[in-house]
């Protein structure tokens, strides 16, 4: 699995950091989502999944392999 | 329902206050876009499918109007406008976008769990006083209602000792139980005398809070609000987190101890906590008016064209139960994943505050059920009695015994 984000997509809501705090964060700046972990481990990905699927603006991408 | 003969009356009278109005499946089901009057007489659309609702509240070209929601509420016999986030935040467009990166930076994920053990504190500290006063009790008053505005004072750097003040200064703001204008004015007032002194204290001596990091910001030659805006954002954030949050704790028990089962599984397994509050935000059938939006140009909906000029009111409580999402939509799964309701909005201007309320609801259920297991409702739930005349749907008491 390969993740990416859109940033100017992003509103820091910060459910995927509530979710998954391994792979995702906020800056520091403006709460805008940042990534840890582009290609996390099989132990991860339900919750990776769960991120995006409830992502308020769609900023999350999954790029299943 | 369709076609619709009548406009239908807005907002929609519920069975009893957990239950959701009995038109929802129908209209989502017939009438996606369904021909609704407001309170004062103005016709609008109604939105109850998860997809529309969706769609409108993300599209950008349809900002919100806070207006259109407070005037159609009954809170014009009190001149209630305090209610009118927008006149203290900014709303749309690049204004909007600034104040929200400014001020985002202090509500994020990580931030929250730092507040965290300050809350665990505010909760069990309430709890404590709840028991000792003896059962049953109301929730609401008790725990509920302090707790969301003791958190606001903490992150304002606001000492302890003033939490009195600003809870009734909130409760008079909001117009929770009525009050009349004059004593509003004054509430607002001495609200905004206390916060321009506070305001002026954290510049001599910053702390670790929201005011002192805004000012810091500025100070720092980037861009930053003015005492004017910290002022305003000060009295948003009371107005658009106090309420909302409160009366949601307050539901979000009542829901869970209405079937027993439920709360049984959750002393029996915390780690649902995450879980349970989201479904609870979910399954909340009294979540107040909806959002308002203003369609700035004709827009296809549900295959209709909704015309220039149309007040559409999404009603995420409904699309919250739109069973082409969510399967069993009126049952309670506290373990739902993934569970994409829209109890927040969606979208850029989704809720600011959604990973401190998430914390705060998400706290005050586990120290709930680590401190009374027992706790059970004091009356049948058919018997709770719901708000009237807010913007956001709550209930008048949570009697509990434990
Ligand atoms: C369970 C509790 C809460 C619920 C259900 C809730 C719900 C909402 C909703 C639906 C919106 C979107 C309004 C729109 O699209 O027009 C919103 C916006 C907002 N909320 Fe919350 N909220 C809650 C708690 C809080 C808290 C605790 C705070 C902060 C202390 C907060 C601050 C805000 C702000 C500042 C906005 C405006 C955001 C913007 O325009 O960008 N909310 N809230």
């Amino acid at each position: 699995m390969k993740i990416t984000v859109d940033q100017d997509a992003c509103c820091g809501a910060g459910q995927c950091v509530l979710i998954a705090p391994d792979v995702f964060d906020q800056r520091e700046e403006d709460g805008i989502v940042e990534l840890l972990e582009p290609e996390p481990g099989a132990d991860l990905h339900a919750d990776v999944h769960e991120a995006a699927q409830v992502c308020p603006t769609a900023a999350i991408t999954l790029h299943d392999d | 329902m369709s076609p619709q003969e009548h406009a239908l009356p807005y907002p929609l009278t519920p069975e009893s206050a957990l239950e959701p109005p009995r038109e929802w499946e129908g209209l989502r089901r017939e009438c996606p876009v369904a021909d609704v009057h407001l309170p004062n007489g103005a016709p609008a659309k109604l939105l109850t499918r998860h997809e529309d609702v969706k769609a409108m509240l993300a599209d950008p070209r349809f900002e919100r109007d806070i207006r259109v929601g407070s005037t159609a509420g009954d809170a014009g016999e009190t001149g209630d406008d305090s209610a009118d986030l927008s006149r203290m935040v900014p709303s749309t467009g690049e204004n909007h976008l600034r104040w929200r990166r400014l001020v985002g930076r202090w509500f994020t994920a990580k931030r929250m769990r730092q507040l965290r053990p300050g809350m665990e504190r505010i909760a069990e500290d309430l709890i404590r006083d709840m028991t000792a006063s003896g059962q049953p009790a109301d929730l609401k008053a008790s725990l509920a209602f302090p707790l969301p505005v003791f958190v606001i004072c903490d992150m304002l750097g606001v000492p302890a000792e003033d939490r009195e003040r600003f809870s009734r200064w909130s409760d008079t703001l909001l117009n929770l139980t009525r009050y009349t204008g004059q004593e509003m004015q004054a509430a607002q007032r001495e609200f905004v005398d206390y916060m321009a002194g506070h305001i002026e204290a954290k510049h001599a001596e910053p702390a670790d809070d929201l005011i002192s990091a805004l000012i810091e910001q500025r100070e720092s030659g980037e861009d930053g609000l003015d005492d004017t805006e910290l002022l305003g954002t000060s009295m948003g954030l009371l107005i658009a987190g106090h309420e909302t949050t409160a009366n949601m704790i307050g539901k979000m028990v009542s829901m869970l101890l209405a079937d027993r089962s439920r709360w049984e599984r959750l002393v029996s397994d915390p780690s649902k906590v995450r879980t349970a509050v989201e479904e609870s935000l979910r399954a909340d059938a009294n979540q107040g008016f909806g959002l308002t939006r203003m369609v700035t140009e004709d827009t296809e909906v549900a295959g209709e064209t909704v015309p220039e000029g149309s007040a559409v009111v999404c009603s995420m409580a409904a699309a919250n139960r739109d069973e082409h999402v969510f399967s069993d939509p009126d049952g309670m799964d506290l373990e739902r994943v993934p569970n994409p309701h829209l109890a927040f909005g969606t979208g850029a201007h989704s809720c600011l505050g959604q990973a401190l309320a998430r914390t705060e609801l998400q706290v005050t259920l586990e120290v709930l059920l680590r401190e009374l297991p027992t706790l059970e409702l004091a009356s049948p739930p058919e018997h709770l009695e719901r708000v009237e005349g807010l913007l956001v749907g709550g209930l008048r008491e949570v009697p509990v015994r434990w």
